[in-house]
C-alpha cells in the first residue's frame, strides 16, 4: 500500500515532451524512450495516439523525468534531435497586485495539485499548494506560492493566464490495493470492516515513517459514545492535531464533568433532570477557568479527548460557528484568522481523518494539498460528495456510524500492533539464534 | 502513366570550389582542379544525356559554389518542391535561385519555417511507398516529420551517426522500390532494422566502395551511374540485371558530392511508388504538371 507522503513525485525534475509524425513503424519513439532510460532517466507515457492507416501520422505525450535539472537538460538535448520537444515553451506571465487582498483580473486560479510554474525556462515548484489561491511569484529569488485572495499586498507580482503553468494531477494509490473497493461513487454498501482495517493500516504507517495525522472531528463522536475510541488513539500517540469545533469540545467537556452529552447520559442513554443545563455549565466553568488548558490543569476536567489532547500534547484548534453558545474560550471565532491559523498548522499534515462534521471537513478538504491522503467517515453520504465536489478528491469516503467505524478501527490497530510485535520478535528469535 | 522522358536537374561548375568547410570532405587545402572538375560534370552530363535524360539547369552564381549540387535543392513528389532550408549559412544564399528554378520548371514550390532545416533529395529518398530520410547532421527530424505531413507520405526517418555520411544520399540509393544500395554503418542500430524491416533487397557497400560515394548514385530506368572506384559494387548490380557505368567525380568527392548530389531527378526517382502507379494526386494531392 502506498503510504500517505508529502513527496509525489519520485524523480523531482520532469518535463513533457511531444512527438509526432511517423514515430512507430520508423522506431523513433522506441529510441526515443530508450534514449531517455540510457541516460538513467524514467519516462511516463501521457497519452498515444497511433495512426490507423499507413499515413496516418502518430503522436506521443511522454513526460520525461530525472533525478537533478542537469541530467533532465542532457535528456532533452539529447531527444530534441529525434522529434521530441518540450510542450511548454513560454515562462509565466505576471501582473503587479493593484488592489490589496484582491488579484489582479484574470489571475491564475489554483487546484489543490502539484503546480509548477516556469520562470527564465526552469520550473519552479510552487509552495504552500491550496485550491482557490492564486501564485505570487518572487521573480529575484525563483519562488512562487500559493496566496489567498485575502492576503494579497499591493506590489506583490501575481500570476495571470494559463501560460507558463503545469500540473500534476495526483496519482490515486488504488492500484497498490489500498482502496480500490471504494473507488465508486459514495455507497451506504461497503464493507465498514474493509474500510476500518485500510484506515489502521494508513494510521499505523504514518506514525511509523514521523508523519503528521490530523483528526477534523463533528461532536456526533461524542454523542454516540465514540469518544473512548479517538482517546485511545491520542494516548497512542496516533493523533497529533486535532481541529473541531466549539460543540465537539463542549460536549466532550461535559462528558468529563457531568458524564453527559447535551444532558442525555452517555452510559445509561436517560435524560438527566436539568440536564440541558450541562452543557452551558461546562462552558462557564471552562471561561471561569481561563480555557481548557488550565481546566485541566486545575483538575476540573479529568477525562475526554480534550483532556487527552492537553496530556499528550496534542495541538488543538477549535473553530466558532455563528450558533455556538459560549463560546469556550479556546475557540477562535474570527473565520477568517481560524482560516489562516488552520493553513498554517496543516503543513505537516500527512493523513488526514474527518469524522462525522461536514463544514469543518470541508473547510480541511479546501486547505489541503491533493498528495495528503484524506478519509472522511460520515453517516450522511452528502458530507463526502460535498467534499469531492469542491475539488478534494483524493478523499476516500466512508459512510457509516461513527461509533462502530471507531469501534473497528481501533480493534484493527491492536491487531496490527500485535502482528507488528510478533515479527519484531520472531526477528530477534533469528538474530539470536 | 508518365511516358515522358527523365528529367534532371544540374548546374554547371562555372563556380564551384572548396571555398569553405561544412563537411569532413572539405578542406580548403585541397582545392579542386577547377578544370578538371568541369571536364568530369561534362561527362555526366553527357552519359546523362546518352541515356535519354533531358537535363535542365540553374544559373551557376559567384560565390554559390556547392550550388552545383542540385540534389540538394528540394524534394519532389508529383508537382510538389519541397525546397530545402540549409542547415549552413554557407549554402542557404542557393535556396532563391532554386526555388526560382523550379517555378519556372512549372512545381509548386513549398517552403518549410525558418527555424527548420532540411536538405532535399540529399537527405530524403523514395523506396517504393515510403520516404527514406535522414537527420541529425543536416536536416531535423521535426522538419522531415513536417515534410510528411506536406505531402501525405509514410516517412522513416533515420539518424546520420557517421559525419563523413552527412546526407543520406552519401549512404543509401534506392534502385528500385523494393531494392537499395547502402552503406549500414552509417546508420545507427534503430535505422538499420527499419532499413532491413522495409526493403526487401539490400545491397550492402564495404566501407572502401562508401567513402569512394558508391551509393551517391543516378539511377535512370536500369542504369547506374557511379563514381569510378567501386567494382564490387559494379558486379553486384551487374547480377541484379542493372548496367553499372562509371565516371570519374574526384573532384566533386572533395567537397563531400558525386554523381547524386549533382542531380536533382525533377519527374521522380526510379524508386518512387507514386511515380509508377502514375497516381501522384494520391501522394501528393497535386497533379505533375508536364511542361
Amino acid at each position: 500500500m502506498k503510504p500517505p507522503s508529502a513527496a509525489p513525485a519520485s524523480k523531482p525534475f520532469v518535463e513533457d515532451v511531444e512527438v509526432a509524425g511517423h514515430i512507430i513503424d520508423s522506431l523513433l519513439l522506441p529510441k526515443i524512450l530508450d534514449a531517455i532510460m540510457a541516460h538513467k532517466g524514467t519516462f511516463e507515457i501521457r497519452k498515444i495516439t497511433v495512426g490507423q492507416r499507413r499515413l496516418d501520422p502518430s503522436y506521443a505525450l511522454v513526460q520525461v523525468q530525472a533525478d537533478t535539472g542537469e541530467q533532465l537538460e542532457r535528456i532533452l538535448n539529447t531527444i530534441s534531435v529525434h522529434g521530441a520537444v518540450p510542450v511548454v515553451t513560454s515562462d509565466c506571465r505576471i501582473l503587479a497586485a493593484d488592489v490589496a487582498g484582491a488579484f489582479p483580473e484574470g489571475f491564475y486560479s489554483t487546484t489543490n495539485q502539484r503546480t509548477e510554474v516556469r520562470m527564465h525556462g526552469h520550473w519552479i515548484p510552487v509552495d504552500l499548494q491550496e485550491m482557490d489561491c492564486g501564485i505570487v511569484v518572487d521573480v529575484d529569488r525563483q519562488t512562487a506560492e500559493c496566496v489567498p485572495m485575502l492576503d494579497v499586498r499591493i506590489g506583490q507580482q501575481i500570476m495571470v493566464g494559463h501560460a507558463g503553468v503545469r500540473v500534476f494531477p495526483e496519482e490515486r494509490s488504488q492500484s497498490e490495493g489500498g482502496f480500490e473497493f471504494m473507488d465508486s461513487p459514495v455507497s451506504t454498501e461497503k464493507p465498514k470492516r474493509v474500510a476500518a482495517r485500510q484506515v489502521a493500516e494508513w494510521l499505523v504507517r504514518t506514525k511509523q515513517l514521523g508523519g503528521r495525522t490530523l483528526i477534523v472531528g463533528g461532536p456526533a463522536i461524542v454523542h454516540t459514545g465514540s469518544g473512548g475510541y479517538v482517546c485511545e488513539l491520542i494516548r497512542r500517540g496516533y493523533v497529533h492535531r486535532l481541529f473541531a469545533g466549539n460543540a465537539l469540545a463542549t460536549h466532550d467537556i461535559e462528558q468529563s464533568i457531568y458524564g453527559t452529552s447535551l444532558g442525555v447520559h452517555l452510559e445509561r442513554g436517560d435524560i438527566i433532570p436539568s440536564g440541558h443545563e450541562h452543557h452551558l455549565r461546562t462552558i462557564n466553568t471552562v471561561r471561569r477557568a481561563g480555557g481548557i488548558r488550565p481546566a485541566v490543569e486545575q483538575g476540573l476536567i479529568k477525562s475526554g479527548i480534550m483532556y487527552e489532547c492537553v496530556k499528550h500534547n496534542v495541538d488543538f484548534l477549535l473553530a466558532g460557528s455563528i450558533r455556538d453558545d459560549g463560546p469556550l474560550p479556546d475557540v477562535i471565532t474570527d473565520a477568517v484568522v481560524a482560516q489562516r491559523q488552520m493553513r498554517t498548522r496543516i503543513r505537516d499534515v500527512t493523513f488526514c481523518l474527518m469524522l462525522s462534521t461536514m463544514l469543518h471537513s470541508v473547510a480541511v478538504g479546501n486547505l489541503l494539498p491533493a498528495w495528503v491522503q484524506v478519509v472522511c467517515v460520515d453517516i450522511n453520504p452528502s458530507a463526502v460528495i460535498k467534499l469531492a465536489d469542491r475539488g478534494s478528491f483524493q478523499t476516500v469516503p466512508v459512510v457509516t456510524d461513527i461509533e462502530p467505524f471507531l469501534r473497528a478501527l481501533v480493534e484493527e490497530i491492536n491487531r496490527l500492533e500485535a502482528a507488528l510485535k510478533e515479527s519484531v520478535s520472531a526477528e530477534q528469535e533469528i538474530v539470536a539464534s | 502513366m508518365n511516358h515522358s522522358p527523365p528529367r534532371v536537374l544540374m548546374c554547371r561548375p562555372d563556380y564551384f570550389g572548396i571555398e569553405y568547410e561544412i563537411n569532413p570532405w572539405m578542406d580548403r587545402a585541397h582545392p579542386a582542379n577547377h578544370e578538371l572538375a568541369v571536364h568530369q560534370w561534362e561527362s555526366l552530363h553527357g552519359i546523362l544525356s546518352g541515356l535519354g535524360a533531358a537535363i535542365e539547369l540553374v544559373e551557376p552564381q559567384a560565390g554559390l559554389p556547392d550550388l552545383v549540387f542540385t540534389a540538394n535543392a528540394a524534394l519532389i513528389c508529383g508537382g510538389r518542391a519541397i525546397l530545402s532550408r540549409f542547415r549552413h549559412p554557407q549554402r542557404q544564399g542557393e535556396e532563391p535561385h532554386f526555388a526560382a528554378k523550379l517555378e519556372q520548371l512549372g512545381l509548386e514550390v513549398v517552403r518549410l519555417p525558418n527555424d527548420e532545416y532540411f536538405e532535399g533529395a540529399g537527405d530524403a529518398l523514395f523506396c517504393g511507398e515510403g520516404l527514406f530520410a535522414g537527420y541529425r547532421i543536416r536536416s531535423m527530424a521535426r522538419s522531415l516529420q513536417h515534410v510528411a505531413t506536406l505531402i501525405r507520405v509514410q516517412i522513416m526517418p533515420l539518424e546520420l551517426v557517421d559525419q563523413r555520411f552527412y546526407h543520406l544520399d552519401t549512404c543509401f540509393c534506392p534502385l528500385e522500390p523494393s531494392q537499395a544500395i547502402w552503406y549500414p554503418e552509417a546508420f545507427d542500430a534503430y535505422g538499420q532494422q527499419v532499413m532491413r524491416a522495409n526493403i526487401q533487397n539490400l545491397i550492402d557497400l564495404t566501407e572502401a566502395e562508401a567513402i569512394g560515394f558508391a551509393a551517391n548514385a543516378v539511377v535512370i530506368g536500369r542504369h547506374v551511374v557511379t563514381n569510378t572506384g567501386c567494382p564490387q559494387l559494379h558486379a553486384r548490380l551487374r547480377d541484379q540485371g542493372f548496367d553499372p557505368i562509371e565516371t570519374p567525380l574526384s573532384e566533386f568527392v572533395k567537397a563531400g558530392g558525386s554523381a547524386k548530389c549533382l542531380t536533382l531527378r525533377l519527374d521522380g526517382e526510379e524508386a518512387a511508388a507514386w511515380k509508377r502507379s502514375g497516381d501522384h494526386e494520391a501522394v501528393s494531392g497535386i497533379r505533375f504538371i508536364d511542361k
